[in-house]
């Protein structure tokens, strides 16, 4: 698979290439293996280098294996150990860039957002997901920084791309699954804050707002994933991208190559053209984003959310407040606000059925407290029998 | 029927008025099993068919199932006093190596509000695990979920680890999971495949013949 992409994109002229390894859990729980599958791929990737001179670079993304332990220990253990162990051994293994899909919270916010209750799904984004991922974040940097290899970012990938699959499934709704992107947008911060530079993950669709506040490099994908998730996200990702991506190509067959290779081909046919309207100037640049952003943004609340003007807005409210909860909460408040305004004002087009839960999302959110302590202090109460442990987190004992 | 109030609370995920009606219409001198079948199962099937209609979303499965189950635990007691069963038990659990839940508990609760007594396994759950379970609970059916196609393998080492222990006969089996087909159920030789949750209801209910 790896030869095959690196001969199209030669053979295409393309003038950089960044290839990702996302390990499964088995390459994580034993680190060899997964130590062993990057060196195979960084030899690979390397030699292309050496030969045709294209610039590349690998990713290497582990996965977070810590909730193979129900409730899971966040900061210790069998699983911790061997991710810190896969994370120090990631340069010397050919590495370029270390990444990650933390899953902090993934225990509380998986019910939550089944039963839409956002005051669970703002505990988990905005309390539980930034105290991990501040503790998780400040290993992989000294790891990088004493490795040589770049910290790039992390994902809301487990939460906000699973409210996007349960909503394109009709389990929740769009709206939800809108307001949960923009909620996941300070948890990401926490990793720029604790020293990644980007590019962000490619599926994390919430870097529009990386960029805005932590004028951070991201990577995007929309209808380039399709072979790996429908969603309604398929152009206005593009518009504000600095690495374009795809997503868990399987590898079969087709009649031209096989997938991979294929999905290599539009990738690189893409940037050309995101290339050519950037060499034409400023405006043919906002021309072709304009056209990138109204083509989705209109049809889907979750498009809606990533309207550069929208992220702006958003994000100079939620850079205002001094902590994730607080500025968590800001961006349920304000991507509720967004989305309403859009229906009355910017022809945003939505269902009966979607309005009639955007209404109670905003009854919800406007219970949300502004003392955080008070909010931490209701949410341990309501949480005390499930099964996540609070001082994994930092949080006091229940 | 529509117009009860146990309905309406059912239907509206009303936990407390759920509660309320049962005591009211209890008070009253209301047959328990009657609340149960002429009301409560009905108000649940009319939140499936409105889910499958695109009218509710899971949430609304969920806060209706939490409302049945308020409801059920007054009446509980009292059909078990009559001798009343329920609908019929269900072992639930995602395959081994699988960690994956959203679509199991989600299975669970609306099988519970669909009257079935669900004993839940969890996840990453080992043939073994599934087979001791089996023996002590004696249940109608065995509901296997998978989330990846790595794991779904566990589902058929599961059968025929029932097989081995003789136990496949004893039981029916229900799969589901974003990867697994009805042509893969037939394939491992599961007795029936739902690709949502009030279908496995709906399954459930017709592999017990009722």
């Amino acid at each position: 698979m790896m030869t095959g992409v690196c001969e199209r994109a030669v053979d295409l002229g393309a003038p950089d290439l960044l290839v990702e390894f996302e390990t499964l859990p088995p390459m994580t729980v034993d680190p060899q293996l997964g130590v062993t599958i990057t060196n195979i791929l960084a030899t690979i990737l390397h030699a292309v280098q050496a030969r045709h001179g294209i610039k590349a670079a690998l990713r290497l993304t582990p996965n977070d294996s810590r909730d193979h332990r129900r409730p899971p220990p966040m900061r210790s253990g069998y699983y911790w150990e061997n991710m810190l162990r896969l994370f120090a051994a990631a340069g010397a293994a050919g590495a370029d860039m270390l990444a990650i899909e933390s899953t902090g919270g993934k225990e509380i916010h998986d019910d939550a957002l089944m039963n839409a209750d956002l005051e669970g799904i703002v505990y988990a984004l905005g309390v539980l997901a930034p105290r991990d991922m501040s503790f998780l974040w400040r290993h992989i940097v000294q790891i990088c920084n004493d490795t040589g290899i770049v910290p790039s970012g992390d994902t809301g990938c487990g939460f906000a791309n699973t409210a996007m699959a349960l909503a394109s499934q009709k389990m929740v709704p769009r709206v939800l699954a809108a307001i949960v992107r923009v909620a996941c947008v300070p948890r990401g911060l926490v990793a720029f804050n604790e020293g990644a530079v980007g590019p962000s993950k490619d599926c994390a669709y919430e870097g529009p707002y990386f960029k805005a506040i932590a004028g951070v490099p991201i990577s995007m994908e929309g209808r380039s994933a399709a072979c790996a998730h429908l969603s309604p996200l398929g152009n206005i990702p593009m518009a504000a991208c600095d690495c374009w991506s795809n997503e868990s190509v399987q590898n079969v067959r087709l009649l031209s190559a096989p997938a991979p290779v294929v999905s290599m081909d539009q990738l690189i046919f893409d940037c050309r053209l995101m290339n050519r309207a950037s060499l034409d100037g400023r405006e043919a640049s906002l021309t072709l984003r304009r056209w990138l952003e109204e083509s989705d943004a209109l049809l889907d609340p979750q498009a809606y959310v990533l309207k550069p003007q929208i992220v702006f807005d958003i994000s100079q409210q939620i850079v205002l407040q001094p902590t994730p909860y607080l500025q968590t909460r800001t961006a349920v408040l304000a991507a509720v606000e967004a989305l309403k305004q859009g229906v009355k004002h910017n022809g945003l087009t939505l269902s009966a059925i979607e309005l009639r839960w955007l209404d109670k999302l905003a009854t919800q959110s406007a219970a949300l407290p502004e003392d955080e302590d008070e909010f931490i202090a209701l949410m341990m109460r309501k949480y005390k029998d499930s099964p996540y442990i609070p001082t994994e987190y930092g949080l006091p004992c229940t | 029927m529509t117009e009860h109030p146990l309905y309406i609370a059912v239907l509206d995920g009303d936990a407390r008025g759920a509660r309320a009606a049962v005591e009211e219409a209890l008070n009253a001198g209301a047959d328990p099993q009657d609340l149960l079948s002429s009301y409560m199962i009905p108000a649940m099937d009319e939140v499936g068919k409105r889910f499958d209609d695109g009218e509710y979303f899971v949430p609304e499965l969920l806060i209706a199932a939490r409302a049945m189950k308020s409801g059920l635990e007054l009446l509980r007691p009292l059909l078990a006093e009559t001798g009343a069963k329920p609908v019929g038990t269900v072992i639930v659990g995602t395959v081994r190596g699988d960690l994956h839940d959203i679509g199991k508990n989600l299975v669970a609760s609306m099988l519970e509000g669909g009257g079935f007594k669900v004993i839940d396994l969890g996840v990453d759950v080992a043939p073994e695990k599934f087979t001791a379970a089996i023996n002590e609970h004696h249940p109608d059916i065995l509901a296997m979920s998978a989330l990846l196609t790595t794991t779904m393998p566990g589902m058929k080492t599961t059968i025929d680890v029932l097989k081995q222990d003789g136990l496949r006969d004893s039981v029916k089996i229900m799969i589901g999971g974003a990867p697994v087909t009805r042509r893969y159920a037939t394939e491992i030789g599961a007795d029936a495949f739902s690709e949502s949750a009030s279908g496995a209801v709906r399954e459930a209910k017709s592999l017990l013949k009722l």
